[in-house]
């Protein structure tokens, strides 16, 4: 709820559905005839599209990137800290484009949206999407804004994947890719806590094998659970020691089931903040996602033979108490980029606030950030802005 | 340019690959790309000098050498650099083997402590030396491996090293017909060609 919208904000902004009618061809063997993108745009698209910047999004992002859609919004976007005029990505300089994943809940074809074969909603029937059809999807979604080749393709966590995917499957397509808090592919135990999240939804009464839009019900115990699982992975044990340490809600041990602790006050309010918020289905479609990317199974299971082909410049940061994708995965892909000769550079950040951190304005992480998106606008032939 | 920067590019063939270990601000990096058209990576761990290579262009990847360097392939450089740096290692017999494992040709550059100011500054006054050019004091320097040319020629003897090249300088990284004459006196930083 801004009372004035800060000077380095982008303001108010409005998304936008663009519709597709050529089929997709999905990995998983199925087609979708037809399907739309809600997508939010920020900054000017030059001359010669040349300074365009692809925003992908991680398990429960969205296309609102930055900004607010109106003056009673409580929050600006999720990446609002790194996007802005004078920020590290610099709406001044360059054409900012977030969008929905196919498969989300936030207006993109999904789940949750109407299938028009049927004139109802997709629900389960929605298929499974992967990291490449994600990639396929936007760049047709670049196709249609005449972008040739991205200044760069940026994204943290499931978001960074489909900018290292985007390397390899599009060399020509992007310049530079900054792949934050990532991973080359899942653990077992990344697996693990997927598997999960996606149980506790499914075992909920009311998930209905996923047809709970036409009970007009919500798997809301499921989701949250889920939620609450993947908070706890998003955090760090030293981040919630300094955050919640042991501390009692009333002051005094009552020994009942009631929740005492503030840190089970906090990740009940945070499950059902998300449970009204997000859509189950959806949450399974991109945990799925998380599990099936592996791009060096596509290239012998080596990781510097799937990256022969980009052509892009990497920029890899990870951030010290992540552990979901801790720092030494960041490192594999660093690895194995030196070893396919290709231009990387990393940093490792110190931070305490886990996996979470790549969307926290750590002083370090924002110098970090520009500098390589100075290097990014130096490689971008610039004409003045429409 | 550091002088001693400027001498490393006459050993750096055009298109070289280079891998310089604690490249500081990247600098040489730079450079070598400039004049040479090197490409390759610099390691790094102080968060300023990563900052000012990632302006530069110059790809860095903070990393800490005293942990290892086995994640790189045998022979994946061309040339393996450390200027100046080798005197801070904990184990700088176990560096230079692996530069050498990880590089086909290192160059290491080094301050002499043999030179005779230093040599006089412990015979005369009783103490550590301190100069302008070593201004540490014995209990907060963080170069805990002195050596001079000659202790730094015996273990490349003792590991098989060979030395294709060495120039010696003073410390305005200036050659001098004298520093010849007698350069583990004379020479205040030398700097290394070598291969297996």
């Amino acid at each position: 709820m801004p009372a004035v919208i800060p000077e380095d904000s982008v303001g108010i902004v409005e998304p936008q559905s663009i519709e597709f009618d050529s089929p997709l061809q999905l990995q998983c063997g199925r087609v979708l005839e037809n399907y739309h993108l809600i997508v939010e745009t920020y900054g000017t698209l030059n001359e010669d599209k040349s300074n365009a910047i692809l925003i992908c999004h991680a398990l429960s992002g969205n296309h609102h990137v930055a900004g607010y859609h109106s003056m009673e919004d409580k929050k600006p976007g999720w990446w609002d800290s790194a996007i802005g005029p004078g920020k590290p990505i610099d709406t001044n300089k360059f054409f900012v484009i977030g969008l929905n994943n196919l498969g989300g809940c936030h207006g993109s074809s999904g789940p949750n949206q109407t299938n028009p074969e049927t004139g109802k909603p997709y629900g389960p029937d929605f298929p499974i999407v992967t990291v490449n059809d994600w990639v396929e999807s936007q760049a047709r979604l670049a196709d249609y804004y005449g972008i040739e080749q991205f200044a760069a393709v940026i994204g943290g966590s499931l978001g960074g994947m489909q900018a290292m995917q985007w390397a390899i499957n599009y060399p020509d397509r992007l310049r530079h890719c900054m792949v934050i808090a990532a991973a080359p592919k899942l653990s077992a135990q990344n697996i693990a806590f997927n598997e999960v999240a996606r149980q506790a939804i499914s075992q909920d009464p009311q998930f209905y094998n996923g047809h709970y839009y036409e009970k007009d019900e919500v798997p809301k115990v499921g989701l949250m659970l889920a939620r609450m699982l993947g908070h706890i992975t998003y955090l760090s044990d030293d981040g919630m020691r300094s955050k919640f340490g042991r501390e009692l809600r009333s002051g005094q041990i009552s020994y009942d089931f009631t929740p005492q602790f503030e840190v089970e006050s906090y990740l009940r309010y945070q499950g059902e903040r998300f449970s009204t918020a997000f859509d189950a289905n959806t949450y399974l479609l991109m945990t799925k996602a998380l599990d099936y990317f592996d791009p060096a199974a596509e290239a012998g299971n080596s990781l510097p033979a799937a990256l022969e082909k980009a052509k892009a410049k990497f920029m890899v940061i990870s951030f010290t108490t992540d552990w979901r994708f801790s720092p030494g995965r960041s490192r594999e892909i660093v690895d194995a980029l030196v070893e396919a000769d290709k231009q990387v550079s990393y940093a490792e950040i110190d931070a305490a606030h886990g996996h979470d951190a790549f969307l926290i304005p750590i002083p370090r992480y924002l110098d970090v950030f520009r500098a390589y998106m100075e290097r990014v606008e130096a490689d971008t032939p610039f004409q003045e802005a429409n | 340019m550091r002088a001693d920067l400027d001498l490393i590019k006459d050993w750096v063939e055009p298109g070289t690959r280079v891998l310089d270990l604690c490249c500081g601000d990247g600098e040489l990096l730079h450079h070598l790309h400039t004049v040479k058209n090197a490409t390759g990576y610099g390691l790094e761990i102080g968060h300023d000098n990563i900052t000012q290579c990632i302006s530069k262009g110059v790809n860095v990847i903070e990393k800490d050498i005293e942990e290892g360097l086995a994640s790189i392939k045998d022979n994946t450089f061309d040339t393996v650099v450390m200027t100046q740096a080798i005197q801070i290692m904990m184990r700088p017999d176990e560096i230079v083997e692996e530069m050498l494992r990880i590089g086909k040709e290192c160059i290491v550059t080094f301050p002499n402590f043999g030179h005779w100011r230093a040599r006089g500054y412990l015979a005369f006054r009783g103490k550590m030396p301190v100069s302008k050019f070593l201004p540490y004091t014995w209990y907060n320097t963080p170069n805990t491996h002195f050596c001079t040319f000659k202790d730094f020629e015996r273990l490349c003897i003792e590991k098989n090293i060979y030395i294709k090249e060495r120039t010696v300088v003073d410390n305005e990284h200036q050659h001098r017909w004298w520093i010849h004459l007698w350069p583990n006196m004379l020479g205040e930083i030398a700097i290394y060609r070598i291969t297996k």
